[in-house]
């Protein structure tokens, strides 16, 4: 079993031709230099990028040898070729089935076992194990129309479509949404998870590496949804105890109701911003549907045409 | 070999390999799968079919049920269904629909032996008794209304109004349905067609009796002994 | 008096909807008018509008089909164009048109497009198929293509009186609940799908019963041909599928309309219920769309390949395993909504399991293929091309089974890939592929070769180019559904999508130029004998198209591929059997309940969008009366005179003599002879 994301590109790589691994040695090569999922920043999407391989080579296994046969016997028992055997009455063949059946079943087995392991060591609700000296961040993620609010209870800090994270060290998401359905994905730090309104759910990522990382929802969720992307910023630690220093000193402003609640009207393709003083009640008080959930269009007015307040 | 050689030798399909329990396909031909008559009468058919649909009605009501059963807690602190059911009623509901069902099979019977006279009045007392149990029910939703469960007030509440209503508007269905069938009887007679509509109206009528009986037992009694 | 409907919902301020509205409105009076004008009327009423004729119901649902797959296609052009454009630009769909085009093409392709399609086809060939006159319930089949019909026209009245739905191709709330979407779109896809729903619930009904009920004498189970199996799974599945569709949405109607909570924000509402609940229904609706065409390519395989389908018992199985586990796995469309590591890892290894059984049908199409003389007439070229590409679907959808695999490529651009592979290969391919296989025996004529391969190759070749990007650029992370987006390692893939979806554009005008070209050039594509393809099963003893009756006599069946045993007991004697005691046959009367019944239910269905309550209660008392009228009819059935049934069979009849008489010789040329691939046995 290859070690590493690129052990397992090379292995896969040299298997051979088939159109499948040739995307995913194009798609890998690319995203070699380009950030995707193939080219984790972090130990969870590293997991999960291994996972996503190594199912891809075994399945490879099967599926190109089988689209080789297809091929290869399409075209040797074409009609116009008198040197095939043509067989009318091969229709059944008690071997043969037991092979064709038992295949795919071994390889499903196979696949159920890695499914089974992977998805209890990689369920999203599970803490990444740290050897980091410091304790986990902890992060409290509102989805809204349409930004992402990240909110640091510990700091008292909250800031809009960036959040600054320690590298090398696990962040505990807690995750919720204000209105509707939104999947909280950054594709080079490791899975996503959904964020619903009166529901709690949790994610643990970390970023091995300072840098940016491209965040976004995966779920559409109204007229605003493209410019729901924002940023991963994994900075050293000294460099985070910086930022919430100069983030608590700024002048800008502050995350109590009244903060949140013009938060909550629609906006779109909001720029970064930061919260000098966060309530550290607020997400519970979200989660607990003790807070009105973010407004609709128009509310009470219906009619054709609508469109969403501030969005070109 | 010539092409009418080839043809003429015996051809391995020739003794069918998929003949059922039959794995090397020799001894007669004769297999004991359905369909070996060719297509079954009308009769057949229309119950076939309206039992598929009744199947097709009890999954929507699965749906119901399942929703109902989720949204049990869902009360968003307002009242809860063991505060205002109304056992009486529920009970009183229930025997109209047993009376009824009851009365449906009589009209049945009558109809079987061609007796215009006893099919419309069972079939008009069916009726009734579905009425009543429409009234009934409807007198139940105003109370629940007017003390204070809207199915606007809360996720249980939709689901309660959902899936009982969902079983009283099948009911006035059936009711508008059974007209017809009074209707249709008197002006035409037992006819084969009209018979065979009958047979699914019983059917219909009879399931209505069933999913209540689900309905009462998951929503009113294991509500209650929440 | 008109609810919420006023003049503001004709969208004079945006020319896009407007010029492609009046555009179809145009085409639409003009067809209506050439109709009128020149005295067709009465024809297409009496012989197509009220038929109950199981055939002509199935050619009017895959023209359907065929018309709303170019609208949809429409869609998937903006779709990819906005998209090629709109890199740190804004495009030219602002966001509000973008989102209805994305939830248009994705309900009209599944709704409108594929069903109708495969149902289409599964109409015209089942009854012929099993050796039966007709379906279980004429009218009901009647019924069920126009009320699909109505869902169509009300999808497409959204274009020009109001808009279309912004939340999905399925309506996930709390977004497309009233508070986030007040607008009428949603209320015109929820009633579209539930007026439609019915219709395809009927078919379900109709066909269970026909292909349990109602075969040929001597046609047990195990001597159906594949395709009714097929058949048989997706109809069992449509049966325990839509009421599911029917009772969520009804559950999102009553949330909108009467202020319920099912799955509101507030009150208690649960939005994962209707995930779980809609999916419940919407993986056994891949499964509906994908198991006829795997059908439809069991029949065309076996045909062309000049063998039997190699493994029948297996592919049974497999098929009837295919249906009972597809409701097993639906939680695999959500494993991120956080179910936990125990769920999503039972649900995975179920999705994973539901590849084998297809994975046997792949080999056993190969097994038929093997040892086989193989005509690569178009129909074939689809159903390789069909093997090919959804082997690299199914791979994919296995990928995505893994939960943690999942987690990454959720909702992105590699999950768009993976269906549209198993979709356009399956569903798509296999109705190409069933189209050109039966448009012979519907119409009497074959089509075009030439165009037919070329459109097959560019639909190949489009496929590839548009998806393979699309693959690569959901593993660099692009997500479904974005109107713009500023990350520029995806821009040139986006870009190739765009390129491929051009050469797909190719393909389609080459279909359309097959329909032309064949319907011009029809008398020199001739089927004369009924059998063009040295076909296997029943339906081609018929001739082409088949008399209303279907067969003189119904056959009498003793063995699996019934009609292949027919022609090589009458090639080997160089006869055909003794003509049979022709007695007169009873039909069911057309009638124009489906059509009337549908044109209530597209009042109450418009009503009901725009409020217009006094306009509900109209129409649902005229579908009453319209019932009831129905109902009320004295003679159901017409008789055709014994002597007409010996005329039309024995017109067949001397084809088939015909066509023998040179069949002897034919078949010494053939098995001394080299055979040149297009060559169809049975033309002069």
């Amino acid at each position: 079993m290859p070690k590493s994301v690129a052990d397992a590109r090379d292995k896969i790589c040299s298997l051979g031709v088939g159109r499948a691994l040739v995307v995913v040695c194009a798609a890998a090569a690319l995203g070699g230099c380009s950030g995707g999922i193939l080219q984790p920043q972090g130990p969870v999407g590293a997991a999960g990028a291994k996972i996503l391989l190594n199912a891809v080579g075994i399945m490879s296994v099967i599926v190109v040898p089988t689209i080789v046969a297809l091929l290869v016997i399409g075209f040797w028992f074409r009609a116009s070729n008198t040197r095939a055997r043509y067989q009318p009455s091969f229709v059944y063949s008690g071997r043969l089935e037991i092979i064709v059946w038992s295949i795919p079943i071994l390889v499903i087995m196979f696949l159920g076992g890695l499914t089974w392991i992977g998805s209890h060591q990689l369920d999203p609700f599970v803490p990444i194990a740290s050897n980091a000296k410091d304790p986990p961040l902890e992060v409290q993620v509102v989805s809204l129309d349409w930004k992402w609010l990240f909110i640091y209870p510990q700091q008292r800090i909250a800031s809009v479509n960036e959040v600054v994270v320690p590298a090398d060290t696990p962040v505990h998401f807690f995750l919720t949404s204000a209105t509707v359905m939104n999947q909280f994905f950054v594709p080079q730090l490791g899975s996503m998870i959904a964020t619903m309104h009166g529901m709690q759910t949790q994610l643990w990522l970390a970023a091995d590496h300072p840098g940016d990382y491209y965040g976004l929802s995966a779920q559409f969720s109204g007229d605003g949804f493209s410019g729901m992307h924002f940023t991963v910023r994994a900075v050293t630690h000294d460099d985070f105890q910086h930022w919430v220093a100069a983030t608590q000193q700024q002048s800008g402003p502050v995350l109590d109701r009244n903060g949140y609640f013009d938060l909550l009207r629609e906006s779109c393709n909001v720029q970064p911003f930061t919260y000098r003083n966060a309530d550290p009640s607020l997400f519970a008080a979200v989660v607990r549907d003790q807070l009105p959930s973010g407004p609709g269009p128009y509310v009470g007015r219906a009619g054709p045409g609508v469109r969403p307040i501030g969005c070109g | 070999m010539s092409a009418t050689e080839v043809l003429r030798t015996p051809h391995p399909l020739d003794f069918d390999p998929y003949k059922v329990g039959h794995g090397e396909g020799g001894g007669h031909d004769y297999v004991t799968g359905h369909g070996e008559g060719g297509p079954a009468s009308k009769r057949v058919i229309v119950g076939y079919g309206f039992w598929l649909f009744l199947l097709s009605d009890i999954i929507l009501f699965s749906c119901l049920f399942a929703s109902h059963a989720v949204l049990q807690t869902a009360t968003a602190g307002g009242p809860t269904g063991p505060q205002l059911f109304d056992p009486m009623s529920v009970a009183l509901e229930t025997a109209c629909l047993l009376i009824s069902s009851f009365l449906c099979g009589l009209s049945a019977v009558a109809a079987g032996v061609r007796n215009q006279l006893w099919t419309q009045v069972f079939l008009f007392f069916t009726g009734i008794f579905g009425l009543a149990f429409l009234l009934l029910e409807v007198r139940d939703f105003t109370s629940l209304v007017a003390r204070g469960a809207s199915p606007q007030v809360s996720a249980f509440w939709s689901s309660f109004f959902a899936v009982v209503g969902c079983h009283g508007c099948h009911v006035t269905v059936g009711l508008l349905w059974l007209g017809t069938m009074m209707a249709q009887v008197y002006f035409k007679g037992f006819r084969p067609n009209v018979m065979r509509r009958l047979v699914c109206f019983n059917l219909f009528w009879h399931m209505l009796d069933l999913i209540w009986v689900a309905l009462f037992t998951i929503v009113y009694l294991i509500g209650e002994g929440r | 008096m008109f609810g919420k409907l006023t003049l503001n919902a004709i969208p004079f301020d945006q020319p896009i909807p407007l010029v492609a509205g009046a555009f179809v409105f145009l085409v639409l009076i003009a067809v209506i008018a050439w109709v009128i004008v020149r005295g067709h009327l009465p024809y297409l009423w009496h012989e197509w509008i009220t038929s109950v004729d199981h055939k002509r119901i199935g050619v009017m649902y895959t023209l359907l089909g065929l018309v709303m797959l170019v609208r949809g296609f429409i869609d998937a052009l903006m779709m990819r164009s906005q998209q090629a454009l709109a890199f740190n630009a804004p495009g030219y769909l602002p966001p509000e048109h973008y989102d209805q085009v994305f939830s248009a093409h994705g309900t009209i392709m599944i709704f409108f497009a594929a069903m109708p399609l495969m149902i289409g086809l599964m109409n015209f060939a089942v009854p012929l198929q099993l050796g039966v006159r007709d379906v279980a319930f004429p009218t009901f089949n009647s019924t069920s293509f126009w009320l699909t019909a109505t869902g169509a026209l009300l999808v497409n009245l959204s274009l020009v009186i109001g808009e279309f739905s912004r939340a999905m191709w399925l309506p996930y709330p709390p977004l497309s609940e009233y508070r986030y979407s007040p607008d009428v779109g949603v209320d015109y896809y929820l009633w579209a799908l539930q007026i439609a729903g019915v219709g395809t619930l009927l078919t379900g009904i109709n066909f269970v019963t026909t292909i349990l009920k109602i075969r040929a004498p001597g046609m047990s189970y195990l001597r159906m041909p594949v395709f009714c199996w097929t058949a048989l799974a997706a109809n069992l599945l449509i049966i325990a599928a839509f009421p599911v569709l029917t009772a969520t949405l009804g559950m999102l109607l009553l949330d909108r309309y009467l202020g319920f909570h099912f799955f509101t924000n507030s009150g208690g509402g649960n939005m994962m219920m209707f995930v779980n609940l809609i999916w419940a229904w919407g993986h056994p609706e891949v499964y509906i769309l994908v198991l006829p065409a795997f059908g439809i390519f069991s029949e065309v395989i076996a045909t062309f390949s000049g063998k039997p389908l190699f493994g029948y018992r297996s592919m049974v199985l497999a098929t009837m395993a295919i249906c009972l586990i597809s409701f097993l796995v639906w939680l695999h469309h959500f494993f991120t909504m956080g179910a936990g590591g125990n769920v999503n890892a039972v649900f995975g290894i179920a999705t994973a399991i539901i590849a084998v059984p297809t994975g046997v049908k792949i080999f056993n199409w190969m097994f038929t293929m093997y040892g086989g003389r193989i005509r690569y007439d178009t129909p074939m070229l689809w159903a390789l091309g069909f093997t090919v590409t959804f082997v690299i679907g199914g791979m994919t959808g296995v990928l995505l089974s893994v939960p943690p695999a999942d987690f990454l490529v959720h909702n992105s651009m590699f999950l768009v890939a993976h269906f549209h592979n198993v979709i356009i290969a399956g569903t798509l391919f296999g109705a190409f592929a069933g189209i050109t296989y039966w448009f012979p025996k519907a119409f009497g004529f074959r089509l075009h070769e030439g165009w037919g391969k070329a459109g097959f190759w560019l639909s190949f070749a489009g496929f590839y180019i548009t998806f393979v990007p699309l693959y690569a650029v959901g593993l660099l992370g692009m997500t479904r559904r974005l109107q713009t987006y500023d990350v520029p390692e995806w821009r040139p893939w986006v870009l190739a999508a765009g390129v491929g979806v051009l050469v797909l554009c190719g393909a389609l005008f080459c279909q359309v130029m097959q329909f032309i070209v064949s319907i011009r050039q029809r008398e020199s594509l001739r089927d004369e004998t009924g059998d063009p393809w040295n076909g296997r099963s029943l339906e081609w003893s018929t001739a082409s198209p088949p008399p209303a009756f279907n067969y003189a006599v119904l056959p009498n069946v003793q063995g699996g591929e019934p009609y292949w045993q027919i022609k090589r007991r009458a090639i080997e004697s160089q006869q055909l059997t003794a003509e049979p005691d022709y007695k007169p046959i009873e039909l069911p009367r057309n009638s124009p309940t489906g059509f009337i019944t549908a044109f209530f239910c597209t009042i109450t269905g418009f009503a009901l969008i725009w409020h217009i309550w006094w306009l509900v209660g109209l129409g649902l008392f005229g579908a009453y009366v319209v019932f009831v009228w129905f109902a009320w009819r004295d003679r159901e059935e017409y008789v055709i005179p014994a002597e007409e049934v010996a005329r039309a069979d024995r017109a067949r009849r001397r084809a088939r003599e015909e066509w023998l008489a040179q069949d002897a010789a034919r078949e010494e040329w053939l098995a001394t002879h080299a055979h040149p691939s297009a060559q169809p046995v049975g033309q002069a």
